[in-house]
């Protein structure tokens, strides 16, 4: 019930938001969508102070048959994996009504009921346990972000738009005869738990393995499929970068501990050699394209591939380091990549222009941001004490685990992470004062204070006690890691 | 009266609809001359009312026959065959009608195309598609086709003074008289070598000529030219070229019409002719529809792409869309093993069921957005509809990602339901390219939502246009929506419908 609820309460709030009328009643409307946001985070609480670590199985369960033509049914539920990601993502939601407050003037309701609508998909998506409810919410989810993008994007947003719409529907579209195959396959059942237990023969499974990999690869976005990111992230705007960086792009790792990893093991294991390619060029490659950027929202945006990169590495050495690493990782990547892009929200509402060479010297006139953005990017280059600094961490550690060279190569990530990140922050931040609209800007405002702040606190909690994050996921991840190690044949 | 002529009104009562539909018609044609307005409100309502009066009456005979568990019966010397699908179809059919004259009273009003052909044409034709789709008899199987075309290639024509409607419906008519030939031809040879023209008896002797291979020739050369008749009149490639030119040509409303009940019904025809009748040469026609289907999505939805005007746009989405609905018919018999035909067929009932209402929807919009003198007609005019009217943005919206196959409305689920049928039957590789096909039909829909959302209007003139007008356009909308979140009503309904065919 608790799930439904963290569905269903930013969908009617933000149905309620469109109903609310045009421009006309914009108070009103971001009263109700910061209300939607902060009641649908605060359902969402009690399903982590309530979550028993000590079953690995689902819960929070709720099951109801939904369309029996097909068997289809409305099945929802967590384990330590999936529910991090729902708490992340409606405290995601709250800053980025907060974020918008002042700054979206043009189509007010609609902005902000894309994003709730946005988000309890999202919740959707990490709940479901059924496939096809999983498949609704997952290509649902698409419709608020391309309006999202389409409309209050930048310059060059139609094109983005599109660009995004077109190449992630690809990908779920070929998941969805994947799916079929396996409803047949189970002597026609939808769900995912039973999909789990299916034996499949190897050959199959590799087919399989394709159908789910176009989908999730292009949504992580793995190399080289990860061309529509820089431009559905630079176009976007802040709100919707954000999501993009901290919910969407987990969708992907997502699918893959969901799907590929329990019913494929054998394919995944059979491909892991090139899964693992894949990410280390995303690692190492996407970090040395993030270093030429001149744009910095283009910048951030290769650093998420780069330290998605990271994630899939996790997931396909297959131990516990690893896969628990990649999941720390996603949701320290969720709030560092947040702040990063709200970072840049905050001096592209000033400056209105992305190009790190229209700054200079803004730590003179903004101190407490360039306080705040310095520990953002430390966090991106993954400085102990960070949340950055746990997920590479452990990730690295998985990857030695299984080859010292694997664990190399990562290891470079630490160094190209800081020059990109270091060397944007100090031609952005440092130098004397570029021009004269630098020297005109404003400091943070209450509101962009309270947003950043709060992502601050997250992420050094998160660096220094990762415990609490690592002990829900353990018993899931084990769970996981056991049912890779036997195979499905 | 006497007891035999009581049995024979009882046994005559499923016709109900068709008699009342005649006579409804024939008061419409009567009513009308002497109607002196130029708004026609009393014949609009009567035949309004006749159409509601078919709908009771449908509902009825659907509720007798199912108390006295008759799920099928045959009539009228084997003519006539009523069964829960026809009754289905046939109220998707009123449905539609009624849909349709709301829709575009005000366009032929404005253009002072309102006369009393439009709806006595209409309501005819109507009466051609309920022959059809409750023939069962290649005989009643003709005339309710050439009922129906008759009177569309009429409506095609119904402005006389325009030059493209007058050739729209030349090419309908001469392509239309051609498709007949063809079917007549087929009909005359699966007569000749079973010697019936009733389908249930069709059915019998094919099964056991089916056997001899010499027979067996001889069918299917005959079920190559019912093929192609039946092809036309759905319109799936290589027999869609008529659909463009038609589509376009054609008044608004009359393409609208001609986009929602006669598909039902040609989907109608196909399930008589090629289920009823001809199920045991399932292998040599499933092979056929396969590749129709193949090459209907690939024409329809590449060639959409380049496309400037809407109509024309639809049109070929029309056929792309009508190659999906093949894959469910095409997926019935598996290896000459029947189990999951009624399971495969039903998708493909699903699939033509939503895809009316997508199209009635879309046709709708274009109507609601054209006025006197201006004909929305290219994708141009749908530029920046979401600050005209945000809520008409929202409605065609929803209706272009249920024609794309979005979650969460009516088109993904009759994606996924024709694609389950195709993957059932193993026929993966044409779920693939269905797939495939289906992602480059969506840019087309996602180009009119861009157009409408992301785009500055080219004028700010707010929508205008009757109340039901509205009211059933916007209903429209949210019925694909609400299917798109409880599929399980409709989706059970065609199961049941297409189990007792």
């Amino acid at each position: 019930m608790l799930l439904s609820l963290s569905i269903w309460i930013p969908i009617a709030a933000g149905l309620l938001i469109l109903a609310a009328g045009g421009d006309r009643h914009a108070p009103l409307q971001r009263s109700l969508a910061l209300g939607g946001a902060i009641f649908g985070f605060l359902v969402t609480i009690p399903l982590f102070t309530g979550f028993d670590v000590q079953n690995p199985g689902m819960q929070f369960v709720q099951n109801i048959p939904w369309i029996t033509r097909f068997n289809i049914n409305y099945h929802l539920g967590v384990d330590g994996i999936s529910v991090l990601f729902v708490l992340l993502n409606s405290f995601i939601t709250v800053l980025i009504v907060i974020a918008g407050w002042s700054v979206v003037e043009n189509r007010v309701g609609p902005y902000y009921a894309s994003f709730l609508i946005l988000s309890g998909l999202l919740n959707g998506v990490f709940a479901a346990l059924d496939g096809v409810l999983f498949y609704v919410f997952f290509e649902a989810t698409l419709i608020p972000m391309f309006i999202i993008i389409g409309i209050w994007g930048g310059p060059n947003r139609v094109y983005a738009a599109v660009k995004f719409f077109l190449y992630t529907l690809l990908g779920s579209l070929l998941m969805l005869i994947a799916l079929l195959f396996l409803y047949f396959k189970s002597g026609n059942s939808f769900e995912i738990l039973d999909w789990h237990k299916l034996p499949i023969p190897l050959d199959v499974q590799k087919w399989l393995f394709f159908g789910f990999l176009f989908a999730f690869a292009v949504k992580v976005p793995m190399w080289p499929v990860h061309t529509w990111l820089p431009d559905a992230h630079t176009e976007a705007p802040t709100g919707g970068s954000v999501v993009l960086a901290a919910i969407l792009l987990k969708l992907g790792a997502y699918g893959f501990v969901r799907f590929s990893l329990p019913i494929l093991p054998d394919a995944s294991r059979y491909f892991s050699g090139m899964m693992i390619a894949l990410s280390l060029i995303a690692v190492v490659y996407i970090g040395l394209v993030a270093l030429v950027q001149s744009d910095m929202k283009r910048l951030i945006a290769y650093s998420s591939i780069s330290h998605m990169g990271f994630v899939t590495l996790g997931f396909f050495v297959f131990n516990a380091y690893g896969v628990e690493g990649a999941l720390v990782q996603m949701i320290s990547h969720g709030f560092v990549s947040a702040a990063m892009f709200l970072c840049v929200g905050v001096l592209y509402d000033r400056m209105h222009t992305r190009m790190i060479s229209d700054y200079g010297g803004v730590v003179n006139t903004m101190p407490k941001f360039a306080a705040l953005m310095m520990l953002f990017a430390m966090a991106n280059c993954g400085l102990p004490a960070t949340s950055g600094f746990v997920g590479e961490f452990m990730v690295i550690m998985g990857a030695m685990k299984a080859n010292f060279w694997l664990s190399f190569f990562a290891g470079t990530t630490l160094i190209f992470g800081a020059a990109y990140t270091l060397w944007m922050y100090k031609r952005v931040m440092f130098g004397p004062v570029a021009n004269d609209h630098v020297a005109a800007l404003q400091d943070l405002n209450p509101k962009e204070l309270i947003v950043l702040g709060a992502l601050a606190l997250a992420v050094l909690f998160m660096g220094v006690y990762p415990l609490p994050f690592t002990e829900v996921m353990h018993g899931a991840v084990s769970d996981l890691l056991r049912h890779v190690a036997q195979p499905k044949i | 009266m006497s007891p035999s002529a009581a049995t024979a009104i009882v046994d005559h009562l499923p016709a109900l609809p068709e008699v009342l539909l005649l006579v409804g018609t024939c008061a419409v044609m009567l009513l009308d001359l002497h109607v002196k307005s130029e708004r026609r409100v009393a014949t609009f309502r009567l035949a309004q009312g006749v159409l509601l009066a078919c709908a009771l009456a449908t509902l009825w005979v659907m509720q007798v026959q199912w108390e006295a568990n008759y799920s099928r019966l045959i009539l009228f010397n084997g003519l006539f065959v009523s069964d829960i699908m026809s009754h289905i179809v046939k109220l998707a059919c009123y449905a539609a009608t009624s849909v349709a004259l709301v829709y575009s009273r005000q366009w032929l009003l404005d253009r002072g195309l309102l006369r009393g052909e439009f709806l006595t044409l209409l309501m005819f034709s109507l009466l051609g598609m309920m022959v059809l789709i409750s023939a069962n008899s290649f005989l009643t199987v003709y005339l309710g086709l050439e009922l129906m075309s008759l009177c569309l290639y009429a409506l095609v024509a119904l402005n006389r003074d325009s030059p493209a409607s007058t050739e729209a419906a030349m090419k309908y008519f001469v392509l239309g008289a051609l498709s007949s030939g063809l079917l007549l031809y087929g009909m005359s040879m699966i007569y000749g070598a079973t010697g019936t023209l009733q389908l249930n008896e069709v059915a019998q002797q094919v099964s056991r000529m089916a056997g001899n291979n010499a027979d067996r020739a001889f069918l299917v050369f005959g079920l190559v030219f019912v093929v192609a008749g039946t092809a036309f009149k759905i319109g799936v490639a290589p027999f869609h070229m008529w659909i463009p030119d038609v589509y376009h040509g054609a008044p608004t409303p009359v393409t609208l019409v001609i986009g929602a009940g006669p598909k039902l019904a040609a989907f109608a025809m196909a399930i008589r002719l090629l289920v009823n009748g001809l199920l045991d040469l399932a292998q040599d026609w499933q092979q056929m529809l396969a590749l129709m289907a193949l090459l209907s999505m690939a024409i329809g939805n590449i060639t959409a792409i380049a496309q400037t005007n809407l109509k024309r746009m639809l049109a070929y989405s029309t056929i792309a869309h009508m190659g999906f609905m093949l894959l469910g018919l095409m997926s019935g018999v598996v290896g000459g093993n029947r189990l999951s035909a009624a399971d495969a067929y039903s998708t493909a009932l699903f699939y033509s069921l939503v895809y009316v209402l997508m199209t009635l929807g879309a046709f709708g919009m274009l109507l609601l957005l054209s006025r006197a003198g201006f004909d929305c007609e290219l994708l141009e005019d749908m530029r920046g509809l979401s600050k005209r009217s945000p809520w008409y943005a929202f409605v065609m919206m929803v209706l272009m990602f249920s024609l794309a196959g979005l979650p969460p409305t009516a088109g993904f689920y009759a994606k996924l339901a024709v694609l389950s049928a195709a993957v059932s039957a193993g026929q993966l590789w044409l779920a693939v390219a269905a797939v495939v096909l289906s992602l480059v039909g969506a840019f087309y829909y996602l180009r009119i939502v861009k157009l409408m959302y992301f785009d500055e209007p080219k004028e700010t003139a707010p929508v205008q246009a009757p109340r039901d007008m509205r009211v059933v356009l916007s209903l429209n909308g949210l019925v694909l929506l609400l299917l798109g979140i409880f599929p399980q009503g409709l989706m059970g309904l065609c199961l049941t419908a297409i189990q007792h065919l």
